[in-house]
């Protein structure tokens, strides 16, 4: 069966994100106020697999072999049908 | 004694590195297409600089993964010699041949000057021709090269001088003023391998190699792989 997975790849807490901060300046000049602002990365990558669980822990193995660096990485795996 | 230089696709300091290692040192060094894999046995693989695969998703992250740098890590752990420059170093470190990665500058732009390094340990086949404490001159060209390692694995480089270079200035002296990219504790080269045999950098010794490009600063790492391979070679301890 075909599942769609989300996988969203953002940085850990407390990890410096340097886009982010010329990005919060950026508005700043345009007069927009921010508390925080933070950027991650999206992959929508569609996928076959027995089930639910199984898509999952296929995007999850994406993350822990390619998509995700652990040093500075956290991951977020959604899997709809 | 003979050096390979991997090339990937993007690598664009591939015949830089051959010219030092050959033209310069006067050892043979074959430049070695990633694909065509490590088919003999090299005394020093050198992982160039460049943007491999373009620095798509990560920089390094894809060249990684290629099934050259399975050789390359067998190579690493049979104890000989692996140089990772700048592209080079962010494939070694996300092959975890060192620890930590090199990712985004502090202030997210390309950065391509001189900057002065402090050589913190001579006891590497790559630093031996240097003193500790002495202060280099070697290029940076770098869009993504500040290291980052965790608290704990910073502890344990300090503990067995794994930190072969940190930014200074011109005096030595280790500060932010003199810290390029934002590097963890100015780190900019570092140490792996159980025979310290492993050393990713972001600086490009090969770009300091001749007194002509105004610096011969960076040849001392090349001379000191070539000793240390003499060495073993002659039975004098590891290389």
């Amino acid at each position: 069966m075909n599942y769609t997975a989300k996988i969203t790849i953002s940085l850990k807490e407390g990890m410096l994100d340097p886009e982010a901060r010329a990005i919060q300046h950026a508005l700043a000049n345009l007069g927009f106020s921010t508390d925080a602002l933070s950027t991650a990365r999206v992959f929508f990558i569609t996928l076959q697999a027995e089930n639910v669980e199984a898509a999952k822990a296929e995007a999850t193995r994406m993350c822990e072999r390619l998509l995700a660096n652990p040093v500075i990485h956290r991951y977020e795996v959604e899997v709809g049908a | 004694m003979r050096f390979a230089v991997v090339q990937f696709g993007g690598s664009n300091c591939d015949r830089d590195v051959h010219h030092v290692v050959s033209d310069v040192c006067g050892v043979d060094c074959d430049l070695v297409w990633y694909k065509d894999g490590i088919t003999r046995d090299y005394d020093a693989i050198v992982i160039p600089g460049g943007f491999s695969y373009g620095d798509y998703l990560r920089a390094g992250a894809i060249a990684a993964r290629t099934p050259v740098m399975e050789a390359i890590k067998q190579h690493a752990e049979a104890g000989k010699l692996v140089l990772g420059i700048c592209n080079g170093a962010q494939i070694g470190a996300e092959t975890a041949l060192v620890p930590g990665t090199f990712t985004t500058n502090a202030t997210p732009k390309f950065i391509c000057r001189p900057v002065c390094l402090r050589v913190e340990t001579e006891d590497t086949p790559f630093t031996r021709e240097y003193r500790t404490g002495e202060v280099i001159r070697i290029p940076i060209a770098h869009k993504e090269g500040r290291y980052v390692a965790p608290a704990e694995t910073l502890r344990t480089l300090n503990a067995e001088k794994r930190v072969a270079f940190r930014f200074c200035d011109e005096q030595g002296n280790v500060t932010p003023a003199a810290n390029p990219n934002g590097a963890a504790e100015n780190i900019t080269g570092v140490i792996g391998g159980n025979e310290r045999n492993v050393l990713c950098m972001m600086p490009h010794p090969e770009r300091a190699s001749e007194e002509v490009l105004g610096s011969d600063d960076g040849r001392r790492i090349f001379t000191g792989m070539i000793r240390s391979i003499e060495d073993r070679e002659n039975g004098k301890g590891q290389a």
